[in-house]
């Protein structure tokens, strides 16, 4: 099926508005005082869910774009995973600046100490560096490069739903489903998996 | 909006951004809608519409539920002078709004959320066990069986979150005093009620978490006769309200929040340690003891500090550090005198 540009811009324009509703939805609900008593904790949940909800989606995109023929939807890859980016970015802030209130010592300290919260900084470290190497001139001058350090998206559907499902106290469903289906996306994807692990000749 | 819609949605809508339901349009947003949409400056659009209309738009939100608020009533009590705390309180919209109570949902606004129809009348709750004199009391009796007074005591939540909360209720002992523990006893067992048709996470499992319920707790007869253990029936001079463990509940402030078990109907004298709900699930995260100890990490975070949640808002809090026993140890230090802290957490 093919999308002409008309088309391909108009798509882009609703990815844009379903990635950022949330975002404002959230805004409108603390303002309006509807995020709990103490909305600390819903708020850090709230953006990590965001994150990890627009990492399956950039992860489902060339899946959908294979099986229905559409190579268009390709070139939304970018802004899809800019926005697992955005929110990853606000999921760290609510909670070094809401939770930790800025004690950088304690962060520090946590960020070694407690697997979960490494698996979640080493995820946003993968994605930071995607995201700054998205742009097509860098893509451009990085050459083979490229597509090897992109590779790495699938070390963080790996990580994402570990730091999710390590994260809760004892609400292992939720998390579980989210592991179960990135390793179904993952799975999809077996034959570029090994051929990216396989020692290069 | 139940547990189970959450969890097929989850399924059904991984293609596109999916939040779960919960998290989406909670009631109290609902209900509030009116005001969300002034504050968006959508007000006059609305305006515009006839009444009809409104309401139409509005149901495409969900299904409305009528659910009043829940009714507490005011409580004659004491103010002791050595439970009086010169920290300022936790506002009650705080303590009333941020709740654990997973009978009612795991997210923190569940609970305000999904409780208001909770019925507390008719209430029993048995204390029997290796007592002389088997009590049970009616809801009545709760208030008025026990010379009531405030107590405002730190609360300090194994999540490292805290407040200060001004209790009403009566002193553990002197209800045990009453029944007259055994001299064989050696600890005490609490249970929450059990029934389902009114705490959805007791029906469903994603919903409650995974606790096997009833929610079960106990002391040693020790903890429990220190003059801290604390039956509280009241809160903020008021009559509980459900998601903060209508009509009774156990506050014992110098240990994590997950020992003060809630809508308590059974207190049970024994000569062997119960099991406690936290610690079935997750015995190397949970102690039986769970007492305040900033040396003592949870395995998955530190417990030396705390967000202490007072007044203001999203960015007034602060981070404190967490005291030995909540800063109560003059009192229960010596419990444990003979005890290995880092062993029996």
């Amino acid at each position: 099926m093919r999308i002409s540009p008309r088309g391909l811009f108009w798509l882009k324009v609703l990815l844009h508005i379903s990635f950022l509703l949330p975002a404002f939805y959230l805004v409108a609900l603390v303002l309006t005082d509807n995020a709990g008593g103490d909305p600390v904790q819903y708020i850090i949940h709230y953006t990590g869910m965001g994150a990890i909800n627009s990492l399956l989606a950039t992860l489902l995109i060339s899946p959908i774009a294979k099986r229905f023929k559409i190579a268009a939807l390709m070139q939304t890859r970018r802004l899809v995973g800019l926005y697992v980016c955005a929110y990853a970015l606000l999921h760290i802030s609510a909670f070094i600046s809401l939770d930790l209130l800025f004690a950088w010592g304690l962060l520090f300290e946590e960020v070694i100490k407690r697997p979960y919260i490494l698996v979640g900084a080493a995820t946003l470290i993968i994605i930071l560096l995607l995201a700054i190497t998205s742009p097509k001139r860098i893509k451009r001058s990085m050459g083979k490069r490229w597509q090897s350090l992109h590779n790495w998206i699938y070390l963080a559907a790996i990580l994402a739903p570990i730091h999710f499902y390590w994260s809760v106290k004892s609400e292992i469903i939720e998390p579980s489903i989210y592991i179960a289906l990135f390793a179904v996306l993952l799975f999809y994807r077996k034959d570029s998996i090994y051929k990216w692990l396989k020692p290069k000749k | 909006m139940t547990g189970k819609k959450r969890f097929t949605q989850g399924i059904q809508k991984r293609a596109s951004w999916h939040i779960p339901d919960n998290q989406v349009t909670p009631e109290s947003v609902f209900n509030d809608r009116r005001n969300i949409i002034k504050a968006l400056g959508l007000g006059a659009l609305g305006a515009s519409l006839p009444g009809q209309v409104q309401a139409g738009i509005f149901d495409l939100f969900g299904e409305q539920k009528a659910q009043n608020p829940f009714v507490t009533q005011g409580l004659q009590y004491a103010t002791p002078a050595k439970f009086v705390l010169p920290n300022p309180k936790t506002p009650e919209d705080k303590v009333t709004r941020h709740n654990n109570f997973y009978e009612f949902g795991t997210s923190k606004s569940d609970p305000v959320d999904n409780a208001q129809g909770f019925k507390v009348d008719p209430w029993t709750l048995t204390i029997d066990g290796l007592v002389d004199k088997p009590i049970t009391l009616d809801l009545h009796e709760l208030t008025t069986r026990f010379a009531l007074e405030e107590r405002t005591y730190r609360l300090r939540c194994v999540e490292a979150w805290s407040m200060v909360v001004p209790w009403v209720g009566f002193s553990l002992a002197s209800l045990l005093k009453q029944a007259g523990v055994q001299s064989n006893a050696t600890h005490i067992a609490f249970e929450t009620l059990f029934d389902p048709d009114q705490m959805p996470g007791q029906k469903s499992r994603l919903m409650g978490g995974g606790i096997h319920y009833p929610y079960v707790e106990g002391l040693t007869v020790a903890e429990a006769m220190n003059d801290l253990s604390f039956l509280a029936v009241g809160l903020y001079g008021k009559t509980l309200p459900p998601q903060n463990g209508a009509p009774i509940r156990l506050v014992v402030p110098w240990k994590y929040g997950f020992k003060s078990i809630k809508s308590i109907v059974r207190i049970r004298v024994m000569d062997k340690q119960p099991p406690t709900s936290w610690n079935q699930l997750a015995s190397s995260e949970y102690g039986f003891y769970a007492n305040v100890n900033p040396e003592v990490d949870h395995p998955r975070w530190s417990q030396a500090s705390e967000r202490s949640i007072g007044e203001g808002g999203l960015f007034s809090a602060k981070r404190i550090p967490t005291q030995m026993f909540n800063g109560y140890g003059d009192s229960v230090a010596d419990l444990y005198k003979n005890i290995d802290l880092r062993k029996f957490y």
